[in-house]
């Protein structure tokens, strides 16, 4: 009874975290081309999409998605042999247990006429189901812990994950190991099925089952008549009990904590442990749609989502919002996309664990579902998001079929809209003498020309820029500065930029426009009589000025943005000047 | 000599073609390709950290070393980056330590020895145009091409060596392989405003803009390039913003390797002309068709 509504309340609640879950999705809203839809549009445009799709063609195509990515998940042996093992292992053995073990009043028992879960070969597939997904569990661990010597390869969802379906294992091998010696339920099967008149025959039956199936009585039966035993066993046991050798894991394990059996039966372990282990299964069901056991839905949602999509060539990618957070929702953190993304060595150098696509998405994710995120949050996502060169890997890799490329693209156009553009968006927001006094007034923890000092082409050494004659060569070949046409011109050339750390006002280039717009062409390297490496310089300006101004760009008071006016010398000579 | 094809980052989703096309004028030409998983060159992330750009493309360097090739680009900036990162990998040894100190972890080296080799250079240098020209089926006789050579492979000149920096010839001694004229004209040298693409878009449209007016006032039918972003910028950017900046349609872009691909006489499903944005078919079904 308690079990039953116990039961129907962890479903209700299932349904309703469902729900909230789908609803969550049309609250999605990312880059700036789409907005949300109405919970009335999405509903009848996915109907009719389902029912177009149903009656296309695609339906044949879904199917074999059905069979080779969902039932053969031939993505995941794309990506090496042993993922895709632990991966099979963990999947069938976890269905089949909810299948033929926890639903076995429902579908084992409608299978098999005589099923009973003590006898074989049930006894012995559950077991067998159990330790398909220990071992795809402690394969998927090794497999995190190596690759975690690379990058974190483990958040907290995948640790309630585990948690929980180690839980549920745990506790449904140790209540079948403590069910093995215990009394009680010896007792009270005997009281069911044999209705033991004679007590007699229930000592003879006791020995029997002390000695072959492991029981374990606090008084030694009183008879040693082991035929009897037999017989009696034959007659009213057998039909429901096969010998618990076939639960292979179990009975190893009972045997282990026969030491504690007599204590254990005392205390009714087999009954606590048996709410213990509904319990979970219930904890597990409720939080089935807020946890990584959702992938369970989402991934074959998405999967087959694409495979309705209208065929190539016309590779048009969808960008519907709603589905986007369907498929965000169906990243199961394997961590492919990271080990094969472009820029991931970059985080050597770049300490920040969003430039890796498997962690972005954590923190797209809550940028689309509108969650509030620290502006430090912000800061390095965009920085992450930005290093992302679009190269597609992610896209063509990911196991769960996720749109990652359209989620890259619109995820920095949201970026952008809420100020954290790339350096050179958000550079602009000052004129170059405005960054110099922000860096004035900044509590910064090392002095600038210590950053300086730390980069090849602007430092102190001779053959940087100190032998810049200010000849303006520099200037003529130009591009940018020659540019024209309507165009604001910059607020400095390139020779003034060289002017500018000859005379140590090296704050005020940091921000300036010419470093900024540069477009890297090296023509005044080039020409530059005095082989000053131009090009190189304004890039070392850009390196400094990304990490120093990022420092200083959410500082005080918004100063009202001008430019500097063309070709004006310098700002008043400053205290730190020469 | 075996090449390890670096396709680098955009290729892959944005400019397939570059890949289908350079693959397929490789296999007329007998040449092998390994393919390799490399990461970025490191050139877009060069703004921010030069340390980071070089141990990208450090780590792309020791893979192609690790497989006793020499990496072959397409792409004149990704070349750039890789010869920068070298040339700076030989001469600073600290710079080296600590490189190599981050690539040990997977057992790679950076070393000097590695070489690095632009498509150009390749088709030029270690094929030759007599190679080339055996191979031509379908001369593009009548055809005005403007090559745009693209910055990052010209210049800085003492560290990329790719041609004289100031006067260089190669790219139009390859047009003339197909049979096409390569026209003088003036920008030929200059900056196609890529690198501002989304940065600064006036700015980036306007360098675009002056590079397709000198190629239409030289009389060019079509300009080609040999580098990913220069082909994106006089393709899908002008094509995306022509509104923005009054900007002209003509000529059309094509990469070299279809252009070279389409002399040999290739398909289309190697070529992928048609996935160019602007359409560049016209220009070269004119000279074929007489
Ligand atoms: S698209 Fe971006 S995140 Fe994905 S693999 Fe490429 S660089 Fe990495
Ligand atoms: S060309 Fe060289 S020497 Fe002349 S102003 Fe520019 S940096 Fe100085
Ligand atoms: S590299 Fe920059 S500063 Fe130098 S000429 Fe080109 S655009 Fe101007």
């Amino acid at each position: 009874m308690v079990l039953t509504l116990s039961f129907y309340i962890s479903l209700a609640l299932f349904f309703l975290g469902l729900l909230v879950r789908m609803i969550g999705w049309l609250r999605v809203e990312i880059g700036t081309e789409t907005g949300r839809i109405g919970l009335f549009t999405a509903v009848f445009s996915s109907l009719k999409a389902v029912l177009l799709t149903l009656l296309s063609p695609r339906i044949f195509k879904i199917m074999a998605v059905l069979i080779t990515e969902i039932g053969l998940q031939l993505p995941l042996l794309k990506n090496g042999f042993l993922r895709w093992l632990a991966h099979m292992c963990m999947f069938y053995g976890f269905l089949l247990l909810v299948l033929m073990h926890a639903l076995d009043e429902t579908v084992t028992a409608a299978l098999f006429q005589d099923y009973a879960a003590t006898l074989n070969p049930f006894l012995f597939l559950r077991n067998l189901f159990g330790a398909m997904v220990l071992l795809g569990m402690a394969l998927a661990c090794l497999n995190r812990i190596g690759r975690g010597r690379k990058f974190k390869a483990t958040n907290t969802n995948d640790l309630v994950l585990m948690i929980l379906l180690g839980l549920i294992l745990f506790s449904g091998f140790l209540l079948e190991s403590v069910k093995i010696f215990s009394e009680p339920a010896f007792d009270r099967m005997a009281a069911d099925y044999m209705g033991a008149e004679d007590e007699d025959d229930l000592e003879a039956l006791k020995v029997y089952w002390s000695r072959e199936f492991h029981v374990v009585f606090a008084q030694p039966p009183g008879s040693d008549d082991l035929e009897t035993g037999r017989n009696l066993h034959m007659e009213n046991c057998a039909a429901c009990h096969s010998r618990p050798e076939a639960a292979f894991l179990s009975l190893p394990l009972s045997d282990r904590l026969r030491p504690l059996a007599l204590w254990l039966n005392r205390s009714q372990a087999d009954l606590w442990l048996w709410y213990f282990h509904f319990g979970v299964c219930f904890l597990a069901m409720i939080l089935l749609p807020f946890t990584k056991f959702f992938h369970f839905i989402s991934v074959p949602l998405s999967l087959m989502l694409r495979a309705a999509d209208p065929p190539a060539p016309a590779p048009m990618p969808h960008k519907n919002p709603a589905r986007l957070a369907l498929e965000m929702d169906a990243c199961t953190h394997c961590g492919v996309c990271s080990e094969h993304c472009s820029v991931a060595p970059i985080r050597r150098i770049i300490p920040n664990d969003h430039i890796l696509p498997s962690e972005k998405l954590t923190g797209v994710k809550k940028l689309a579902h509108g969650k509030r995120l620290d502006p430090d949050v912000l800061e390095s996502l965009s920085q992450g998001s930005f290093i992302c060169t679009e190269c597609y890997r992610c896209t063509q890799r990911c196991p769960s079929g996720l749109s990652l490329q359209t989620l890259w693209q619109l995820s920095k156009q949201t970026l952008a809209a809420k100020d954290f553009p790339e350096p050179h968006g958000w550079v602009r927001q000052y004129a170059a003498d405005q960054w110099a006094d922000r860096l004035e007034q900044s509590p910064a923890d090392h002095p600038l020309c210590e950053d300086f000092a730390r980069h090849r082409h602007v430092s102190e050494s001779p053959e940087t820029f100190s032998a810049c004659i200010q000849c303006s060569i520099c200037t003529n070949v130009c591009p940018v500065v020659s540019a024209g046409n309507g165009l604001t011109p910059p607020d400095m050339t390139p020779q003034q930029v060289m002017n500018l750390l000859r005379l140590n006002l090296k704050d005020l280039a940091l921000g300036s426009r010419m470093v900024w717009d540069c477009v890297t062409c090296y023509l005044c390297q080039e020409h530059c009589p005095q082989g000053i490496r131009v090009t190189d310089i304004l890039y070392d300006l850009r390196n400094i000025a990304t990490r120093r101004l990022q420092q200083v760009r959410q500082l005080g008071p918004e100063t009202p943005k001008t430019a500097l006016p063309v070709a004006s010398p310098p700002a008043a000579v400053r205290k730190n000047a020469l | 000599m075996k090449y390890a094809f670096f396709a680098g980052c955009k290729i892959p989703y944005y400019l397939p073609q570059a890949e289908t096309a350079t693959r397929a004028v490789l296999r007329v030409l007998n040449v092998e390709l390994e393919n390799l998983e490399f990461n970025c060159c490191g050139y877009p992330v060069r703004h921010q950290n030069e340390t980071a750009a070089i141990l990208s493309a450090a780590r792309n360097m020791a893979l192609a070393r690790q497989k006793n090739c020499a990496v072959l680009t397409v792409c004149k900036c990704c070349f750039g980056q890789l010869k920068f990162a070298a040339h700076w990998l030989a001469k600073d040894q600290e710079l080296r330590d600590t490189i190599n100190s981050l690539l040990a972890a997977e057992n790679l080296v950076w070393e000097k020895e590695i070489e690095i080799k632009h498509l150009l250079s390749v088709l030029f240098h270690d094929m030759g145009p007599d190679r080339l020209r055996a191979c031509v089926q379908r001369p593009l006789y009548g055809l005005r091409v403007a090559a745009s050579y693209g910055c990052h492979a010209l210049r800085p000149g003492h560290v990329v060596r790719f041609d004289n920096p100031m006067t260089p010839t190669i790219f139009e001694n390859l047009v003339a392989v197909t049979g096409a004229e390569a026209v003088d004209w003036q920008r030929r040298l200059e900056c196609c405003g890529h690198p501002l693409f989304e940065k600064n878009n006036p700015l980036s449209l306007h360098l675009l803009d002056n590079k397709i007016q000198a190629a239409r006032q030289a009389g060019a039918h079509l300009i080609t390039t040999a580098c990913t972003y220069c082909q994106l910028q006089f393709d899908n950017v002008r094509h995306r913003h022509p509104s923005d900046q009054n900007i002209n349609l003509n000529p059309p872009a094509v990469l070299f390797s279809q252009l070279l691909g389409f002399s040999f006489g290739l398909e289309e499903k190697d070529l992928g002309l048609t996935k160019n944005a602007i359409d560049c078919q016209k220009e070269l079904e004119k000279v074929t068709k007489v």
